[in-house]
């Protein structure tokens, strides 16, 4: 994970039209632990809904052929069941639950050494790309993680 | 069973916090009930899952945006009942 940077997964294990499970480190250090918290390092919990959402982002790009572009528009039963220091080495898991027309739904989870670390129901809007230079961006780290992406 | 206008009426109410009764055959979702895209994609997602249907939301809208049809033709609640009659009646047509 480089937090500063919200790449917040390592590498795709797996991905087929439903479900995506990936790896993501956390730093040992990052100016993110700084203020959160000083001498008791955390990686907030936004930043795990984040990771959360960039799982289910992912799995929607590799069902839609990168042909579109999910952005985060809702949380729901959003859940920090335990904490996250430097170091840890998560799983991160999306399950689609619905995709409908503009929009789509998502599960997505945290585990760490098989620890539920969160969870949470999260909707996205998913729109045309607003910008070639976005579409690049996700295809060329779609491919950082291993993800097979057109023309890739 | 309840009238898909029911149905939908409930959703909404459930969904968005708008009271039951404010919610009329000639309400309209967005002008007179105050429904932000947001809280409509809560509902459609709701009207998804209660129907079985796939509501073509981007498809409306595209149309209503191109002026190639009235937003009352899918947002007054009545003709949002019958437009999902019509796909329900669609899906089990086959």
């Amino acid at each position: 994970m480089r937090l500063e940077y919200f790449q917040m997964i390592d590498r795709v294990v797996a991905v087929d039209a439903g479900r995506l499970t990936a790896e993501a480190t956390v730093p040992e250090a990052s100016p993110v632990f700084e203020g959160h918290f000083p001498g008791h390092p955390l990686v907030p919990g936004v930043l795990l809904l984040e990771t959360m959402a960039q799982a289910g982002g992912y799995l929607l790009l590799a069902r839609m052929g990168f042909a579109r572009m999910p952005f985060l528009a809702a949380v729901k039963e959003g859940k920090m069941r335990s904490f996250v220091g430097p170091g840890a080495v998560l799983s991160v898991e999306a399950s689609l639950v619905h995709e409908g027309s503009g929009y789509a739904v998502a599960t997505g989870r945290i585990l760490s050494g098989g620890k539920r670390i969160c969870d949470a129901e999260i909707t996205y809007r998913v729109l045309d790309f607003p910008a070639p230079e976005l579409k690049a961006a996700m295809l060329g780290q779609a491919a950082r993680i291993g993800m097979a992406v057109p023309g890739g | 069973m309840a009238s898909a206008f029911d149905r939908v009426a409930d959703i909404i109410a459930e969904t968005s916090g708008v009271a039951r009764e404010r919610i009329l055959p000639d309400s309209h979702v967005i002008k007179d009930l105050e429904i932000d895209s947001l809280d409509f994609l809560d509902i459609v997602f709701a009207i998804d899952k209660e129907f079985g249907i796939k509501v073509p939301v981007e498809q409306w809208t595209q149309e209503v945006n191109n002026n190639e049809a009235p937003a009352e033709q899918y947002f007054v609640m009545k003709n949002l009942a019958t437009r999902i009659d019509e796909l329900v009646a669609a899906k089990a047509a086959g």
